[in-house]
């Protein structure tokens, strides 16, 4: 494959190419190679199962593909079959022989392997009978399970690049801007800007040289929906810049990704070699006398440099510091040139738009926001993993039908959305939809497609200052309300947890909240507070529990809590005596009942894990 | 030309002056600390924050970023800039309880004490304005020094905290400093700046024997000028 595409019509008859290889009886195994499996050994098990179709001689008889990421990480490594649509999870590689001989060659399913519906408790064969995706409309992720991220071949077989060569021959770069402004697509970084006026902005700024930028320096924790996708399809990705780049008239993009990132590093490093040694890249792409290159940075992992501006000075070799957008980045961006930045996950909705058009788009989500969104749904919650759900769809929807209720058995206390600069939403706003504007009201936002959820063992006092404490070390420092004002919540906060906190600590909180939403020099300081407005907001009983009664009702801030020895129930099994890492409890002998000492207690819950028959309490 | 209102008065404006330079030029009075006319507006410290509307909503900008536009209503003192300025002074005061500029620019808007415990208050002298380290590149073109770490850390400072070797000892980062953070000394025929850990020795002058400024800088000035080597013998008081 090294002959270059000159044409439209070389790429097409390319894919019949690829289409007709592929055309076969063959079964077909997907294994999940996504980053999330290889703590898993996903790596053990392609192995085993590229030596074991040696061993059998069914190397050539045997479709085999390492792909990104399915989405159930929770349940990884996934290993899909087909024909039989056949879903089998947490696959280990000493399960590949039975794999091979009983369903491959037999056509048997193996029961131990199947999905286990966590609210039905009933095995479940077919990944499309599994409730995780149910639900979900994987319009971008969805050919994660179908290629090989570092395959072109694979990319192009399923439709890949036709949307590049509509773009090229057959529609003009103002009927692109207008066909992704007729789609309603909004910017999926997190403040939902529609990138069709972005681009018109961009494409109208004058001047000759322009850049187009992906923004893949995902910060969130616990967020990873970009790397997903980058690691999983890079080439979608590519061919939504490439089509941008042609509609806003730039002739050099960049993708910023974190260094921390290595699967989607080199994932994304081989498709541009790949789309470059093909022609799709480059001079003259597909004979259209369109140029374009693109090069990849690696960010150094800074929280801020998510920010476009500190993106750009970074990109620039400067330190990423945001500087004031009173002058938009698509008329000064990247070296003072106009420059349109847009997050990973908005540039590969743009092949889709093209490909099916505004009108069909337009069709999926909200009046406000169209299309799907990835989230990257972690936390207190049985099924882990990249979701991607139409817009519009309820939060209930996401935490209890795709992501299978909280974890044993406990009771659902806040959703966070937008990661650390969104909002925890409360049990009654559960039925909220996901939309932009809808979060946006209720103190959250959309974000990056971070989606943490916590259940009734979490204090909101102190998931407030993790967040704090989290932007507090990422703010950049370069202005005072978001330097200092964060430091000063995060202080505040510390004295609530530690029971050193009095009543005007929340009205305190309010008043930096707004001085820093109304004065601080980018988002970051500008959304620090989010975290802390709405947990006063749907929480408030927390915050005085903690003030006015020094009492922390999740048990979980330490110096408001004491562990005690509830002498009916303990037998004196000296389990806790051996799990004190302070030797704060003393064993008095067999059938009496063990004695804590509070004053050596450091509060670490080591006993209260450790008892099984419930005789440590807590309150 | 562009024409707009702060407080209610029209001016007319050059299409890409800041508001801060059209109020200053007519007199009216916006506090700030990381701002001067020499040097490229910054935006950190926040105290030129002002409250502009056009039609729709108004927002909270800072005055000496935001270039004027058509139309624009501009108001330097609304209920929301004072409580955003006031906050962002107690803010300062926290982290320099004891700076005197601080301390006059707080009680100048009515703060005193800022609303934070008092064990937590600091006695810093440096508000990281970053007007040191860019005068020192825009103005002195040496870039000696530069703003190091980040958040709460972040402060100016030289190369490896080790002795600042680019610096030519002008003093630009002392005299522009707007609180007093960057110490510098003349003790005899030397100078001390103590922040970057250099010393310099001043060239005397020919005439009146005075110690007038580091040879360095001198040097710096000749060679970037192309001036005669004895250019700087004598001081400019005995020229």
């Amino acid at each position: 494959m090294s002959n270059k595409l000159c044409s439209k019509q070389d790429l097409e008859a390319l894919r019949k190419e690829l289409v007709n290889k592929q055309q076969s009886n063959k079964p077909r195994i997907a294994i999940c190679n996504g980053t999330a499996c290889h703590p898993y050994g996903c790596v053990k098990v392609i192995e085993a199962f590229e030596s074991e179709l040696v061993k059998r001689g069914l190397k050539d008889k045997v479709s085999l593909k390492a792909t990104g990421c399915h989405g159930l990480c929770e349940r990884g490594p996934i290993v899909l079959i087909e024909p039989g649509d056949i879903f089998y999870q947490q696959v280990k590689s000493e399960d590949v022989p039975e794999i091979l001989d009983e369903t491959i060659i037999k056509g048997n399913v193996i029961d131990r392997l199947l999905y286990t519906d966590p609210i039905a408790g009933k095995k479940i064969v077919q990944q499309s009978a599994v409730p995780f995706y149910q639900k979900q409309e994987r319009l971008i992720l969805g050919n994660n399970i179908e290629i090989t991220p570092t395959a072109i071949e694979d990319y192009i077989s399923t439709g890949g690049y036709s949307a590049l060569a509509k773009a090229l021959f057959e529609i003009t770069p103002e009927q692109i801007i207008e066909e992704i402004k007729r789609s309603g697509l909004r910017g999926r970084g997190g403040a939902g800007f529609p990138t069709g006026a972005k681009w018109d902005s961009c494409r109208k700024a004058p001047g000759d040289i322009k850049y187009v930028i992906v923004n893949a320096d995902e910060g969130d924790p616990g967020a990873y929906a970009n790397e997903g996708l980058l690691s999983g399809n890079p080439h979608s990705v590519l061919e939504g810049l490439i089509i941008g780049a042609y509609a806003i008239g730039a002739r050099q993009g960049y993708i910023y990704v974190r260094n921390e990132y290595p699967l989607a590093l080199a994932n994304m490093t081989a498709a541009l070699n790949q789309a470059q040694e093909l022609g799709l890249l480059g001079g003259n792409i597909l004979g259209s006398g369109f140029n374009f290159n693109v090069r990849i940075t690696r960010g150094g992992g800074a929280f801020v440099c998510g920010e476009s501006t500190a993106l750009m000075a970074s990109l620039e070799g400067r330190v990423g510091e945001p500087r004031a957008k009173y002058v938009h980045t698509v008329e000064k961006g990247l070296w003072d040139r106009p420059s349109n930045l847009n997050n990973v996950e908005t540039w590969s909705n743009v092949p889709v738009i093209i490909n099916k058009g505004a009108d069909w788009y337009r069709t999926l989500g909200t009046d406000g926001s169209k299309g799907t969104k990835i989230f990257s749904l972690v936390g207190k919650i049985n099924n882990t993993g990249l979701v991607e759900v139409p817009m519009g769809i309820t939060l209930r929807e996401i935490i209890y039908d795709i992501g299978g209720g909280i974890r044993d058995g406990k009771k659902f206390k806040a959703v966070q959305t937008g990661g650390p600069s969104g909002g925890c939403l409360p049990e009654s706003l559960l039925d909220l939809p996901v939309d932009f504007d809808e979060l946006t009201k209720a103190g959250s936002m959309m974000g990056s497609g971070g989606m943490i959820v916590m259940d009734e063992t979490t204090c909101m006092v102190d998931i407030a200052k993790y967040f704090l404490t989290f932007l507090e070390e990422e703010s950049c420092g370069k202005c005072v309300p978001c330097r200092e004002g964060i430091k000063r919540m995060r202080q505040i906060l510390d004295d609530i947890t530690e029971g050193k906190g009095n009543e005007e600590d929340i009205g305190l909180l309010e008043r930096l909240s707004a001085t820093l939403i109304d004065s601080s020099l980018c988002a970051l300081g500008a959304t620090a507070p989010n975290p802390v407005i709405t947990t006063i907001r749907y929480f408030k009983d927390e915050y005085e529990a903690h003030i006015k009664e020094r009492r922390c009702p999740a048990g979980v801030c330490k110096a408001l809590i004491h562990y005690y020895i509830i002498e009916e129930k303990c037998p004196g099994c000296g389990l806790c005596v051996k799990a004190c890492p302070e030797v704060a409890i003393t064993f008095m002998g067999k059938k009496k009942p063990v004695v804590l000492d509070e004053s050596k207690c450091i509060k670490c819950g080591a006993c209260y894990d450790v008892c099984k028959l419930e005789a440590i309490g807590k309150e | 030309m562009i024409t707009f209102k702060i407080d209610g008065r029209e001016f007319k404006a050059e299409k890409g002056q800041t508001i801060l330079q059209v109020a200053r030029e007519n007199g009216i009075d916006i506090p700030t600390l990381c701002h001067h006319e020499a040097i490229e507006p910054y935006g950190a410290c926040r105290l030129c924050i002002v409250e502009i509307s056009r039609g729709g909503r108004s927002r909270i900008v800072t005055s000496c970023l935001y270039p004027v536009e058509e139309g624009l209503e501009v108001k330097t003192g609304s209920p929301r800039v004072i409580s955003n300025r006031k906050m962002i002074l107690e803010l300062l005061l926290a982290r320099c309880s004891k700076n005197s500029v601080i301390r006059e620019l707080a009680s100048h808007m009515g703060v005193e004490q800022p609303s934070f415990k008092s064990e937590y208050l600091e006695d810093n002298d440096c508000i990281v304005c970053g007007l040191c380290v860019r005068a020192c590149e825009q103005v002195v073109g040496v870039s000696a020094i530069s703003l190091v770490n980040r958040g709460i850390t972040k402060e100016p400072a030289s190369p490896f905290l080790e002795s600042a070797l680019a610096c030519i000892g002008c003093g630009s980062c002392y005299y522009i400093c707007p609180t007093g953070a960057i110490k510098m000394e003349d003790r005899g025929d030397i100078r001390i700046i103590h922040n970057w850990k250099v010393e310099f020795k001043l060239k005397k002058c020919r005439v009146c024997g005075d110690y007038w400024a580091p040879e360095k800088q001198l040097e710096y000035i000749r060679t970037k000028w192309g001036l005669p080597e004895d250019f700087f013998d004598i001081c400019p008081t005995c020229k």
